[in-house]
């Protein structure tokens, strides 16, 4: 039987040629210092085996028809055997995928790896990770619940805005002019056939490039990048002190891969997957429509710019971001690999982390946003059982100031506080600037007469006023 | 003489042949790459050029809406897919200004498309997603949306009162930016 299965495999193997063109590859040599900070790249690629698996699972139930979408998911997150989990190990694959490209780009970055002679490699790296994104994006809206029609509406309007294409570019994603039956299956083919396709094809000229110029050593401040050395040297250091990559780098990238799918897998188990929203229907204006977290950050800085500079960053920051990363070793392809001698990249990556974490904090918070599940001020905070005080407080949360407005913990957060406002402005101001309205606040001349201004205005008196009493009593 | 005459020829013929194959093979791709993309190019692009479709839906009587309120009404687009089912239906706020006059509103907000609300007691629009606000006429009151809330054409037809379908109301980059 051994010798049976011995010769079958020497016929295959020298029909296919596994020993002499890819056992080389797999066994090729590669420095000796490339230890964990090496293992995002394959682990992202786990990822997206990971989505591939869960993703023709899913779409032999999924069924990417207007109508029928949303009933298919939730027959495939309530009834389908091992449904849940597919479905989650598919929403928390695609953020570990996310997360792991971005870390292997930083990491990519501030190692320098990009320069010579593996400029392609960051090139086609970079255009890999703009199109996981955009799996990322319509991978939400292939959800079809609630948020995601309107997730389609809101990229429709952004992609309105680039000039000149504007119009038919939001005609082109929607399949139509308005969210219809051509909409999802236009989104379903975006994130089912051309995008994985791309990734494939990405992945493949990717790997062939890691091949033809070799893994990259660790970063030496005495070996900065010179074209015109730098091969000879690598190949010579590579010959005394190299390893084979297979078993005794690859063996890293196979724990870090595993660990990765255990964590997706666990996350599905113990989480499950993400809650759908409502059914879909773009008659119903009972929606909030929000981005999965990764993009948070950018809904973020959409709503806190200036509306002047919108426009430019709707725009700019996907395209302008692209070239800036594409083109990075274009203009700086050799010197010094060392973070501890490029300062500027270790400071535009801590810079990054930063501002992405603050902005996700705020994209979650959402800030900007009036809070229409405000409920009626407590007694307690009132003050008052009855009276234009008590009547006062009615007609702030009736006339929608507590969607914007926040008193003593209860209101949104778009406008100022009001908590001590009866400290901070008169009654002649605020008479003003209720009828009047201000900086992103409308006026309320037309809304409320003379006897409703009075009531809001004393109520709004009596704010801070507490605090008053309490430091005279003291 | 002549068997390098003889010689130069053949490789000549040679060279033409190879590049008459060369040419034939570009040709040839050239036009099978075409054959390919061009029924699928004008299958998906096609769509775009075709003249919008618009259709009046009645969205209700006129005797049953109360004079000045504003009130949510859905009704169809004029979809083409009969699998579209839930999502060919969209929305309007329509009120009454008097026994014949009808105004409706968008529900799209000309930020980026979320969908306002009317606030009754405040006679406000206002968005969820980044806290536009519009008068009750669809003026802007506050916040990022550059333009007045879209308005759909509204007519009286007998006892009904229809809308006009129209495409989601698109805010453009003007080519000439406004200083």
């Amino acid at each position: 039987m051994k010798r049976f299965l011995r010769a079958a495999w020497q016929w295959i193997d020298d029909r296919v040629g596994f020993t002499d063109n890819v056992l080389p590859l797999l066994t090729h040599t590669v420095p000796r210092d490339a230890r964990w900070w090496y293992v995002f790249g394959s682990a992202t690629l786990t990822a997206f085996l990971v989505q591939v698996v869960s993703g023709v699972c899913l779409a032999m139930s999924y069924v990417p028809g207007g109508d029928e979408a949303y009933q298919s998911l939730v027959y495939i997150t309530e009834q389908a055997p091992f449904g849940s989990i597919l479905r989650g190990m598919h929403a928390y694959g695609a953020s570990a995928m996310v997360t792991l490209v971005v870390i292997h780009l930083a990491q990519v970055y501030l190692h320098g790896t990009y320069k010579f002679p593996r400029e392609m490699n960051w090139m086609t790296g970079v255009v890999l990770l703009f199109v996981v994104l955009g799996m990322a994006f319509t991978g939400q809206l292939l959800r079809w619940d609630a948020n995601g029609v309107w997730s389609v509406m809101v990229a429709t309007e952004m992609a309105a805005r680039a000039p000149l294409i504007g119009p038919l570019l939001s005609e082109f994603l929607l399949g139509g002019e308005t969210v219809g039956g051509s909409t999802l299956t236009r989104f379903f083919v975006y994130h089912v056939f051309i995008m994985p396709g791309v990734i494939f094809a990405g992945v493949g000229l990717h790997l062939y490039l890691l091949f033809r110029h070799g893994v990259s050593e660790m970063p030496n401040v005495d070996q900065p990048v010179d074209p015109a050395t730098y091969k000879a040297q690598y190949e010579a250091r590579l010959k005394a002190t190299g390893v084979p990559f297979w078993p005794n780098a690859m063996w890293r990238d196979v724990v870090f891969s595993t660990f990765v799918v255990a964590m997706i897998f666990g996350a599905a188990v113990v989480f499950g997957p993400p809650s759908l929203d409502a059914a879909p229907d773009p008659a119903s204006i009972d929606a909030n429509p929000m981005p999965d977290w990764y993009f948070w950050w950018y809904f973020a800085l959409l709503s806190l710019l200036p509306s002047a500079f919108e426009i430019w960053f709707i725009l700019g920051v996907p395209i302008l971001g692209f070239l800036a990363l594409f083109c990075l070793p274009l203009l700086s392809n050799r010197g010094h690999r060392a973070p501890s001698k490029r300062p500027w990249a270790v400071g535009i990556v801590i810079a990054s982390v930063a501002s992405f974490l603050v902005l996700t904090v705020y994209g979650y918070r959402e800030p900007w946003s009036p809070d229409f599940s405000v409920s009626k001020l407590p007694p307690e905070v009132v003050g008052a059982t009855a009276g234009p005080v008590y009547e006062g407080a009615q007609l702030v949360h009736a006339k929608g100031c507590l969607y914007c407005h926040a008193i003593e913990g209860f209101g949104g957060h778009r406008g100022p506080d009001l908590s001590n406002i009866g400290r901070q402005l008169t009654r002649e101001d605020l008479i003003i600037r209720i009828n009047n309205g201000g900086y992103n606040m409308p006026s309320y001349a037309a809304s409320v007469n003379s006897e409703q201004l009075t009531q809001i205005v004393d109520f709004l008196l009596t704010r801070g006023a507490r605090d008053e009493q309490e430091k005279e009593s003291r | 003489m002549n068997e390098r005459q003889n010689e130069g020829s053949q490789t000549e013929n040679v060279s033409d042949r190879r590049s008459f194959y060369v040419r034939l093979s570009l040709i040839a791709s050239s036009v099978l790459m075409a054959l390919m993309v061009l029924p699928g190019a004008g299958f998906i692009l096609a769509p775009l050029l075709k003249k919008p479709l618009q259709k009046w839906r009645t969205v209700g009587k006129a005797k049953d809406f109360e004079t000045g309120a504003t009130v949510l009404v859905q009704f169809e687009d004029p979809s083409q897919e009969p699998w579209a089912g839930v999502t060919a239906k969209t929305a309007a706020w329509l009120r009454k200004v008097d026994a014949s006059q009808f105004i409706a509103f968008s529900v799209n907000c000309r930020h980026l498309g979320c969908p306002v609300r009317w606030i009754e007691d405040a006679t406000l629009f206002m968005c969820p997603c980044h806290g536009g606000v519009y008068y009750s006429d669809g003026t802007v009151a506050g916040g990022p949306p550059p333009e007045a809330l879209a308005r759909y054409q509204v007519r009286v037809r007998g006892e009904n009162v229809q809308i006009r379908t129209a495409a989601v109301p698109l805010t453009t980059t003007p080519l000439t930016p406004n200083l």
